[in-house]
């Protein structure tokens, strides 16, 4: 239902005359760049395109996108986006939302968004704090975030994005990072998909919460730490010296090291997007024993809510006739007649 | 002023009478009483009913909290309420009487199945000895026999346990009820034939039952105190007539409304009590290009409905108090993204979780003023099931013409309560389609937010070729509708908001009963017209000079409002809340409004209502000396004995 025509835009023709107002530096604007590179690449059309948003820095994005943009309140966004599609299903539908917005506030919406598999693109903006609020730790900050509202350091256990996504019932979940020049190619594949498509966007703040994904996402020595994921191809990293295997005994996933390219003695998983358990293995992988597992993770469609939405409603008014009138004088009815002297209206 | 019980069922032909049927949760009554207001509507009596029924779905067997009661009052003249006190009472068990007999007129007949009144059940109802054997029944007229036995000898022949057989006992007691008031059986045979239409079996044993029961008082009309009455039919207007309940009649009148606005309608909705029926209504009615969407939560019902006006369908909502919190950030939302939305509210006893299941008008304040910052949103209140389905479409009207989110104020009585309706005719109706703005609006420029002569913006549909444009919760600038936080701007557009909605098109206010001047005028809104009207009706035939006036219009208030009730010396205003309308026309007309107030969660009686308005009268007898009580909280208000 996504475009069904492919219409001719450039870069230009989705920026819009408002003023970006992130902070300089902030992985927003490259995020922005990527949207804003995908969609011609996509044939979408900006009448039939929608961004909608939540609260927080990442929320502001609909204001610099040259398409119909509804900026609703804090973690609603996907509900918004429910109506939306379910009152007009041809509209493309971009969901903006944050770790804030869509897992704190909103985690509510977001889980059943997902699980009710509404055909949207769900761009979360994982940056691990509150941003416009001037810096609180996150429901995804690392334990000891140090923050104004954990001065000694944050102490609860962070939530995993990727793995909620696909807890809540999720068919497609992808992961990429603001700078990445993979990331529009996530984004076409989450277009791609039939249903809600949640990516996770490692997002930097340069103001609160620097360079915390420098780890993985800086461009020295990247390769060793990221883990792309190709559908059909073999899992692996490192230049190709290195892969990921199952360990039969532990059913858990392990890194191998490969000689001489020869991944498949070395037992190196092929990647099949549709496989779910694996797919569950690896929104679990702990960075650091491992690479962090980037591109899409799992995807897998299924029928869409609108569509069930939309077979239900013929199911349920087939052969009946939609006759105000009788309905007003439905069930047992009585007449009562002019009496003579009686005044008949 | 309520006739005596004796005088009422000693005549054939009463001009009214009220019947309470009582039991426990599990044993039918609202079944009972439903079918019941069935028969009686179609014997042509005006009608009014009260069904007041735990918040527990099964509560424990036999216990004083599990009762469950359906009253129903009809008669020959019109019907205002469902009865101050009831004529007779049918009571399934003993903890129904206990609940119920402190209501039962002196003089009045009860009826009792001694079948239920074992030791067990007795120690239940907390009586230490049977009110059959001690004496304290004498006050009123008892027919106790068993109907449990004599319901499973009725069913004998279908062969079902006793279990499935005492199921039948609500159908053997609506048989004699119909006897009693000479009803056709005939509609309630039709009915459970198409309900039990797979299990025939079923159906033949409470037709069985039913006939058993009708059978049962022409047999003791001979010997006992048992009489059979006939209420004539009521003069009403000619037409066609239904029976119907507020819930029904505002899912009806929303299905109406959107096909005035030629738009298909989404519902968004949460269950709660007693608000969930609109959305079991209207979940049937898809062919009227209706889609319901059950949601997460209160806020995701609300969320989508205000994503599908932006779509450009009619978003709807409804919930009940607690409910409508939650909702409350995003009725902000569509104030400020000036969408179109109609929010249900069926009041219910407050605050918190407050009374699920009794009726209560405490979320005015709410209505009008609850919500962050300068918030203006239009406020419309239906007064009975009847009157639900014009309010409903009143408000679709509202919403689609001034862009605006509107409330649609009921309450559980409303909801719940039946009464005859004659079933208008759509062409009746104005219709007020939706407009979408379908080209720019300013030359070569989209301004969102530029305001027609009703101050409203245009509707413009995410997917019209051209015209992309962002909205959202923060300020908008005027016409342009991007981010702006400039002082100005902010004034001009908080100025907007409200003079839209004060702009609002409402009708001049009606006087409902009396005069446009006077002594007195009794203020009401909502679900307590039935009384009101008819204590006022009662209070002028007894020469005192009081009026009624109704309001419909919460917000805005009619223009005429406030010269209106500068009219009259007094102004009185009954509330089922601690005096919340009182505070807004205070605050609107500076007038000495005084407040009625009741929140125990059961409607006014009209004895109530009668008592405060005498008490503005030096002619009623006690009120020597001419004293008008001038102490808010000090007017009679004697539900506690009643």
């Amino acid at each position: 239902m996504n475009a069904p025509v492919k219409f001719e835009t450039t870069l230009k023709d989705w920026e819009t005359d408002q003023e970006v107002r992130w902070c300089p530096g902030c992985g927003d604007y490259a995020i922005l760049k990527a949207v804003q590179r995908t969609l011609p690449q996509l044939g979408s059309d900006p009448s039939n395109t929608v961004f909608i948003s939540g609260i927080g820095c990442s929320s502001r994005f609909p204001y610099y996108m040259e398409t119909y943009g509804f900026h609703t309140i804090h973690g609603r966004a996907p509900a918004v986006a429910t109506g939306v599609k379910l009152a007009n299903p041809d509209l493309d539908i971009w969901l903006v939302t944050g770790d804030g917005d869509g897992l704190s506030i909103g985690g509510n919406h977001m889980m059943h968004v997902l699980r009710r598999n509404v055909n949207m693109q769900i761009m979360l903006f994982n940056n691990e704090i509150y941003g416009l609020t001037k810096g609180q730790a996150s429901p995804t900050s690392r334990e000891g975030t140090k923050s104004p509202s954990t001065p000694l350091g944050s102490y609860d256990h962070p939530a995993r994005p990727c793995a909620f996504a696909l807890g809540s019932g999720a068919r497609f979940v992808a992961r990429g990072f603001d700078v990445s020049k993979k990331l529009p190619e996530v984004l076409i594949a989450a277009h791609a998909h039939q249903g809600a498509a949640f990516i996770e966007i490692f997002q930097n703040c340069i103001v609160y919460n620097k360079d915390v994904f420098n780890d993985f996402a800086a461009p020295k020595g990247a390769d060793d730490r990221q883990l792309w994921l190709e559908n059909g191809e073999p899992m692996l990293f490192a230049g190709g010296t290195k892969g990921i295997a199952l360990d039969v005994d532990s059913l858990a996933l392990k890194v191998v090291d490969v000689a001489e390219g020869d991944w498949q003695a070395a037992g190196v998983l092929v990647h099949d997007v549709t496989n779910r358990s694996i797919a569950h293995m690896l929104v679990e992988l702990p960075f650091g024993p491992f690479p962090m597992a980037l591109g899409v993770l799992y995807d897998d469609p299924r029928p869409t809510f609108e569509a069930a939405v939309i077979e239900e409603r013929a199911k349920s008014s087939a052969g009946k006739d939609a006759n105000l009138a009788k309905l007003l004088a439905k069930g047992q009815t009585w007449t009562v007649e002019a009496q003579e002297g009686h005044p008949t209206d | 002023m309520a006739s005596l019980a004796a005088e009422i069922l000693n005549s054939e032909t009463p001009e009214a009478v009220v019947v309470r049927f009582a039991g426990d949760s599990g044993d039918g009554m609202q079944l009972t009483g439903g079918q019941f207001t069935l028969s009686t509507a179609l014997a042509g009596n005006d009608l009014a009913t009260f069904p007041d029924f735990p918040a527990e779905i099964r509560a424990p067997q036999g216990t004083l909290f599990g009762v469950s009661a359906f009253q129903i009052n009809f008669g020959s003249r019109e019907i205002n309420t469902a009865g101050d006190a009831p004529d007779v009472l049918v009571a399934m068990n003993p903890a129904a009487l206990k609940v119920n007999l402190p209501a039962l007129k002196p003089g009045g007949l009860v009826i009792i199945d001694t079948g239920e009144f074992s030791k067990r059940n007795l120690d239940k109802a907390k009586y230490d000895v049977s009110p059959l054997d001690d004496g304290s029944l004498a006050k009123w007229d008892v027919l106790a026999f068993d109907i449990s036995a004599l319901t499973i000898e009725a069913v004998k022949p279908f062969g079902l346990g006793n279990k499935d057989a005492l199921r039948s006992k609500n159908m053997w007691t609506l048989g004699l009820a119909l006897w009693m008031f000479d009803r056709s059986r005939q509609p309630i045979e039709d009915w459970l034939k198409a309900k039990f239409k797979t299990k025939p079996d079923i159906a033949d044993a409470n037709i069985a039952a039913l006939n058993a029961g009708h059978a049962y008082g022409e047999t003791a009309e001979l010997s006992g105190p048992l009489k059979q009455l006939h209420v004539p039919p009521v003069e009403s207007t000619p037409g066609l007539y239904r029976t119907i309940t507020g819930a029904e009649a505002i899912s009806l009148g929303l299905v109406a409304g959107a096909q005035l606005a030629e738009l298909p309608m989404f519902f968004g909705g949460y269950p709660i009590t007693p608000a969930s029926a609109i959305l079991h209504h209207l979940a049937r009615l898809k062919e009227f290009g209706v889609t319901t969407f059950q949601a997460e939560d209160e806020i995701a019902a609300i969320c989508a409905a205000i994503g599908a006006s932006y779509a450009g369908q009619l978003g709807v909502t409804s919930s009940s108090g607690p409910g409508i919190a939650l909702k409350t950030e995003a009725m902000g939302l569509a104030i400020m993204t000036e969408l179109p939305l109609v929010i249900v509210n069926s009041q219910r006893g407050g605050p918190s979780t407050g009374l699920p299941t009794k009726t209560e008008q405490s979320d005015l304040y709410q209505a009008v003023y609850g919500r962050n910052g300068d918030a203006p949103m239009p406020v419309v209140s239906c007064n009975s099931p009847g009157d639900a389905f014009e309010c409903a479409v009143e408000a679709c009207r509202i919403a689609v013409q001034y862009m605006t989110p509107v409330m649609l104020l009921t309450d559980g009585y409303i909801a719940n309560a039946a009464e005859p309706w004659k079933v208008p005719d759509p062409a009746d109706f104005a219709s007020f389609p939706a407009k979408f703005l379908e080209e720019k609006n300013a030359g070569d420029t989209l301004l969102p937010y530029k305001r027609d002569a009703k101050g409203a913006r245009p509707w413009i549909k995410p997917g019209t070729a051209g015209l992309m444009h962002r909205i959202g919760g923060i300020e908008k600038q005027v016409d342009t509708g991007h981010i702006d936080y400039a002082p100005d701007n902010h004034q001009a557009m908080t100025d907007a908001r409200i003079n839209k909605v004060l702009g609002v098109s409402v009708p001049d206010q009606e006087v409902a009963l009396g005069e446009t001047s006077g002594k007195l005028v009794v203020v009401g809104w909502g679900s307590t017209f039935g009384p009101i009207r008819r204590a006022v009706d009662n209070s002028r035939r007894k020469g005192l000079d009081v009026s009624h006036v109704h309001v419909r219009h919460i917000w805005p208030l009619p223009k005429n409002l406030g010269p209106l009730l500068r009219g009259f010396d007094n102004v009185l205003v009954p509330e089922m809340n601690t005096g919340q309308f009182k505070t807004v026309l205070r605050d609107q007309f500076l007038v000495d409004a005084k407040p009625l107030t009741k929140t125990s969660g059961q409607p006014f009686s009209i004895a109530e209502l009668e008592l405060a308005i005498g008490a503005f009268f030096d002619t009623v007898e006690g009120n020597e000396g001419g004293e008008v009580p001038v102490n808010e909280t000090q007017l009679p208000s004697p539900e506690m004995d009643v």
